[in-house]
């Protein structure tokens, strides 16, 4: 039987890697492994909803000791990986506490990174050989 | 947008999408729980929201 490119991508790949590539850009690990279409999914689904929430005036958090559930917030934001990055470049993610959307549009940044780390997991063990 | 039901439908259908893709790998059982879970999310905050409607708080 035929390897296909998910079987060729897990024997050849440290899944370390696809995991860090997975967190960096949503999607990318599932689309190295061959899961194009889960690849493709995450790809768009999660920028937009972290997009959503940034257009929504929510708020990327700092990473304030003091304050441990900023931090918690901070370290979900940070889930979504380079856009975030991007956002923080682009002075996006001030936050505007007074706005109508803004607790709403702070649970789309949050869910966004808790989701995208999901998806990093999942492109774990798919490299792994559990999936 | 500010209406808070379509923000919630909003939210549900994100959180659906990427659920429905992680948990299943075909399109057609993709589309079937995706479906089933934003119905789930959708219900379950108009429920909620009827619950809370009587408290003063």
């Amino acid at each position: 039987m035929r390897a296909t490119a998910a079987d060729r991508a897990q024997t050849t790949t440290n899944p370390y890697v696809i995991s860090a590539v997975a967190w960096l850009v949503p999607g990318a690990g599932h689309l190295w492994l061959g899961r194009t279409q889960k690849g493709l999914i995450f790809l768009v689904t999660l920028p937009l909803m972290f997009a959503t929430g940034l257009w929504l005036e929510g708020r990327l958090f700092p990473f304030q000791a003091s304050e441990p559930l900023v931090a918690l917030a901070a370290f979900a934001d940070i889930g979504i990986g380079i856009p975030y990055v991007l956002a923080k470049a682009l002075r996006l993610g001030n936050g505007n506490v007074v706005a109508a959307t803004y607790e709403y549009a702070n649970a789309f940044i949050i869910v966004a990174g808790l989701l995208n780390m999901l998806v990093a997991l999942d492109a774990f063990d798919i490299a792994q050989g559990r999936k | 947008m500010t209406s808070h039901f379509a923000l919630m439908l909003l939210f549900a259908a994100f959180v659906s999408i990427v659920f429905a893709a992680l948990m299943r790998d075909d399109p057609r059982e993709q589309l079937a729980l995706g479906g089933r879970m934003f119905g789930a999310f959708v219900g379950a905050g108009v429920v909620l929201g009827w619950l809370l409607f009587p408290l003063p708080f």
